[in-house]
């Protein structure tokens, strides 16, 4: 008798929504000169959710300014300890408030709720945690025994991790005694909009944090504004070489999280069935929307059959649909725009000649929806092993010897992540050694942490986010 | 469902000898600690409400195995557990009854009597319950004791020290040995998982049991501390599913041993639907070993009923 | 009017905290604790030898758990233990004024201090192995990595004059890492450190974490001295040199890791910490692995 999980929706009532929302400047929200308003809505059921401000020039150099203001009047000269402590108090607070946001992150997202549940939130208020207690330190943390903060910080962040996109920039860079003008993406505002309300809460001084909804024009002008000291953007390759020649010749430092086309390597030694968790998690987790996610499956030939029948076993027990469901494990497409990019390209996979599948699941008639999917017979040719697609689409191909692996692993323009599956510790350090890739996970996949440093070789980027790393992009060395 | 192809030699080569034998065990895939456990952990997030509880309930308490194994049982202790195990809740005929009681060789004649008739079947732990350290021969006379004195299952445990110093043939011998005392009743095999240690020790000893002709692995005897513990649980189903695919045979799993509560019930029928798949989700093929778990899994099946938290006075303690 | 006061006040008894518990001294001793005036405040449990031994015994036992959390979950329970002193400041400014004989805003001063300083050494508990562990570039196809982790049980004779600030100074940074330990609070001046004892108890702080001792320091700190269980001793607090040398002997029975008492007195606890007093009770372990297909 099979077992039907019964509905187990996530109440939306713990959410208290404006029906409208200004620019955060200088502490409190404003409403913006000259700026338009554009609507956010829901992925899963297309609703609107509110109407979110889109920040013009003038309401970036307002903030810039605000930015400008606080540091030289307040953060910079601020003790390091006492900075400390506003971020351990923004830290309480997320996990204070850490339903609420959870609820709000998959509303506005479309992600399911277990995972901005027990993963966005909760790494979250991590960061914050992890920097609070970098600030005064930053003596020891090898940067010379008096490193100075840069200025101003103009921040830039995609749509797919809302709240620990938002985490990972401001946390470290307030530790460093900078202060931001954050730009959330313009289909995901709420939760940095929420954030903007915990700043107030935790009585964060005015202009530290100031966030501007809007975007690409509003995140041009942030990103070109001549007050900017230090330019931080994760999003897509294009956009950040847009910014890298935008930036040339200025005193701007940049740091550029971009993307990815992993290759998650199975060796036939591997623990199978955690390998087949890890490829499920790799590249199904978050929808796909994961610039490091493990889109391309490299199995060696001798153990393809196996891997191949127990994934699409695996994968027919994936949940697709509401992702207020506390037992959805795929939720929807982030965008119109987006499912739209991942269907041309799946069917230009289909095109060259790979083969598609997907386990059969019934798909919500409103929303943007796309059931996991693999390729098999997929060559480094293929444009769907090149091209990133940014979706639940995996990409198979095969290798017969670690060379092999590593050749076909690193045949990419991109190195921002990539995954080893064997048992045997020795190739696991061999092909760590060799992968052309700034993260490498062995037995496991998207594990992410804030001690642990993120960022990427070649076009995913320079810079790296996390740990004691994480640092050097906001702060002026003492030790030159 | 495709077959799935085991990766070393065929199943039929694996018991042509002791050495074949260990290197097939051997050869299994190992299992990944922490990856295991996090699957396991994922599973558990699991939320499972009104119809979904309601159904799960009712199962978990079909496929109770209702347990009294301690020194101080007694004819009118093992009485009374019958009587709980024919009518878990005397408020609610529409309550189901368990799947089995589960007693010491000695006490099967009393539990025989006290079922006789009814859908509630007998096991019998038997081998030396719980530690497995007696002679092979005290260990079959010990089975077909209880087997003539009625018990439709026997409960054996494996010899753990001879599994850990490697002598896996042996192992193998007397769980065939056993097999051939139940004379048709049905035997699970207790693999005494806390003291095997590791996954891939699990895996292993899984398939062991099952290539010597396990009708059901068991996790534990419930007398040390870890007992069934949910990625322990997960390793063996993942094993009955694999050997399955390999063999055709469906082997069952019982889960016996630390199991108080009826979220932790529902949990391990969670990981058996997700796992192993809906044709083990059946007191057929699936058990768990309890004594306690029974009255959680009734209050909260009466709290669902009523819509209000009920307390321990309202049920029975046998 | 004179002779008794409108109101009767309820005074605290002041006891041992061992094992997350609060027993008196198994010897049922006490000894009277006066303030600068020499007025009497209270008596505190004078520790026996049994009592140290429990507090290693329970130290011990706290080990594996405490060591084996993540650094993340140590500094949230160090910054909760900030989070209950803060909140319970009125109270330690009173205690801390009555023990030293300080002015309620010296006192203040002193509190605010010692609050920070947990959330400075909360923060450092997710860092340090990576300020002082790494990578090591050996001549060969190996991965070798160096580690720092706790010694063990440690056992801290806590300053004397310092009842608070001083006792937090020498305490957060050995438990941040992992460590745990028994602390033989200051001699004339241990009340502060049993009210800490119960901020403690109530801020998730696992049982046997920290234990605290109070009593003479001629007498307790020999029995951890000598203890066979204790991995590592603090001498900060004992002033007498010929008992420090005498104690540092007894420790080198089973090479007990020593931080001797500084020469020049007892230092002025407000300056800025460096990382000597978070490393000294740590190991450091170096694996290798081979590199190959």
């Amino acid at each position: 008798m099979p077992f039907d999980y019964a509905p187990a929706p996530e109440s939306r009532a713990i959410v208290d929504l404006d029906s409208s929302y200004g620019l955060f400047i200088g502490g409190e929200f404003v409403e913006s000169e000259g700026g338009r308003t554009f609507k956010s809505v829901s992925p899963a059921t297309e609703e609107v959710l509110a109407e979110v401000t889109e920040a013009s020039a003038d309401d970036v150099d307002r903030a810039v300014k605000a930015a400008r203001r606080a540091f030289t009047e307040t953060w910079a000269p601020m003790p390091g300890a006492e900075r400390a402590k506003y971020l351990f108090r923004i830290a309480r607070m997320v996990q204070e408030r850490s339903r609420e946001l959870a609820v709000l992150e998959s509303l506005d997202n479309g992600k399911p709720i277990r995972e901005s549940r027990d993963v966005d939130v909760p790494q979250a208020a991590a960061n914050f945690f992890y920097y609070a207690g970098w600030a005064d330190k930053l003596g020891h943390a090898g940067y010379g025994n008096d490193p100075q903060p840069l200025g101003v910080a103009g921040q830039v962040i995609p749509w797919n991790f809302p709240l620990l996109m938002l985490a990972w920039k401001i946390a470290p860079a307030l530790a460093g005694g900078n202060t931001v003008v954050l730009k959330p993406a313009e289909t995901t505002s709420l939760t940095a909009l929420a954030f903007a309300d915990i700043c107030r809460q935790a009585e964060l001084p005015a202009g530290v944090v100031n966030i501007l909804t809007g975007a690409g024009e509003t995140g041009r002008a942030l990103v070109e504004h001549p007050d900017v000291d230090k330019v931080a953007f994760t999003g897509s390759t294009e956009v950040g070489k847009a910014i890298a020649r935008g930036i040339a010749g200025s005193r701007k430092s940049v740091t550029l999280e971009l993307g990815g086309k992993a290759a998650n390597v199975v060796f036939d030694d591997a623990p199978l069935d955690q390998a087949v968790e890890g490829i499920v998690n790799g590249i199904f987790f978050n929808q796909g929307h994961v610039c490091c996610a493990g889109s391309r499956l490299l199995v060696q030939e001798s153990v393809y059959d196996e891997v191949l029948s127990r994934l699409k076993r695996r994968m027919a027990t994936l949940r697709v649909g509401d992702p207020l469901d506390k037992n959805t494990d795929v939720g929807a497409i982030n965008s119109a725009e987006q499912l739209a990019k991942i269907r041309e390209l799946s069917a230009v996979g289909e095109s060259e000649g790979a083969q598609r599948w997907a386990p059969s699941c019934q798909l919500p008639e409103r929303g943007y929806w796309f059931p996991p999917t693999v390729f098999t017979g997929v060559s480094q040719a293929h444009r769907i092993a090149r091209e990133e697609i940014f979706g639940p689409v995996l990409s198979v191909l095969t290798f017969r010897t670690p060379a092999e692996a590593v050749e076909k692993a690193n045949n990419t323009p991109y190195g921002l992540s990539a995954g080893v599956w064997t048992e045997k510790g020795s190739r696991i350090l061999w092909m760590a050694d060799r992968l052309r890739a700034g993260v490498v996970w062995a037995n496991t996949f998207n594990r992410f942490d804030p001690a642990s440093p993120f960022g990427g070789y070649k076009e995913s980027g320079y810079g790296r986010e996390g740990g004691r790393h994480g640092l050097a992009a906001y702060l002026r060395r003492s030790d030159r | 469902m495709t077959t799935v192809l085991t990766p070393t030699a065929g199943v039929d080569e694996a018991t042509r000898s002791a050495s074949s034998l260990r290197q097939f065990l051997h050869g299994l895939p190992g299992v990944d600690q922490v990856g295991a456990e996090e699957r396991a952990a994922t599973l558990s997030t699991r939320s499972i409400k009104t119809t979904a509880k309601a159904y799960a309930i009712d199962l978990a308490i079909a496929m109770i195995d209702l347990t009294t194994l301690e020194g101080a049982d007694t004819h009118g202790k093992v009485r009374a557990l019958c009587a709980k195990a024919q009518r878990p809740d005397p408020a609610d005929p529409s309550c189901p009854s368990v799947a089995a009681v589960c007693v010491y060789p000695d006490m099967v004649p009393v539990a025989r009597a006290a079922l006789d008739g009814g859908a509630v079947k007998v096991a019998s732990v038997a081998t030396a319950f719980p530690s497995g350290r007696a002679a092979l021969d005290i260990k079959l006379a010990d089975t077909r004791d209880a087997v003539e004195a009625g018990a439709d299952e026997i409960d054996m445990v494996i010899d753990r020290g001879a599994f850990l110093s490697g002598h896996y043939q042996q192992v193998f011998d007397e769980i065939v040995a056993v097999q051939q005392a139940c004379s048709g009743a049905h035997l699970k095999v207790i693999l005494e998982t806390g003291e095997l240690a590791t996954y891939d020790n699990v895996r292993r000893a899984s398939w062991l049991a099952m290539l010597a002709g396990a009708d059901v692995i068991k996790t534990s005897t419930g007398k040390i501390s870890p007992a069934a513990t949910l990625p322990v649980t997960m390793v063996m189903l993942e094993a009955v599913r694999d050997f399955r695919d390999s063999t055709g045979r469906q082997v069952g799993v019982k889960a016996a041993g630390g199991i108080r509560t009826a979220k932790d019930a529902i949990r391990h029928l969670v990981l058996v639907n997700e796992t192993a798949g809906a044709d083990w989700l059946d007191p057929e093929r699936f058990r768990i070993g309890a004594s306690s778990l029974l009255n959680d899994l009734l209050m909260q099946r009466t709290k669902l009923v009523t819509g209000r938290y009920s307390g321990p006075d309202y049920f029975t303690l046998d | 009017m004179a002779g008794a006061p409108a109101r009767v006040d309820v005074r605290k008894t002041y006891k041992l905290f061992i094992g997350g518990a609060f027993p008196r001294s198994e010897s049922g001793r006490s000894y009277p604790v006066t303030d600068a005036e020499d007025g009497f405040l209270a008596n505190a449990a004078l520790a026996s030898r049994k009592d140290a031994r429990d507090a290693v015994v329970s130290a011990r036992k706290a080990f594996g758990g405490w060591s084996g959390a993540t650094a993340y979950n140590r500094g949230q329970v160090v910054y909760r233990v900030a989070e209950l002193l803060e909140g319970r400041r009125g109270q330690f400014v009173d205690e801390v004024a009555r023990s030293e004989g300080l002015s309620a805003a010296a006192a203040e001063a002193l509190v605010e201090v010692a609050v920070d300083r947990l959330v400075w050494y909360a923060g450092w508990a997710d860092k340090v192995a990576q300020v002082v562990g790494g990578t090591n570039p050996v001549a060969g196809p190996y991965f070798d990595f160096s580690l720092p982790e706790p010694t063990g049980v440690v056992a801290i004779v806590a300053p004397q004059r310092s009842s608070l600030l001083g006792l937090l100074s020498v305490l957060a940074p050995v438990i941040v890492t992992g460590n745990t330990c028994v602390l033989l609070a200051s001699e004339p001046r241990p009340l502060p450190a049993v009210t800490l004892s119960e901020v403690l108890a109530t801020s998730d702080v696992p049982a046997g974490v920290v234990n605290v001792l109070t009593g003479r320091v001629q007498e307790v700190a020999g029995w951890l001295a000598s203890h066979m269980d204790v991995n590592a001793i603090d001498l900060t607090g004992v002033t007498d040199a010929d008992l420090a040398r005498d104690l540092e002997v007894a420790a080198a029975d089973n090479l007990k890791r020593v931080r001797r008492a500084p020469l020049d007195g007892e230092p002025d606890w407000t300056d800025a910490p460096g990382l000597d007093r978070l490393t000294w009770a740590l190991e450091t372990k170096t694996v290798w692995h081979p590199i190959g297909v």
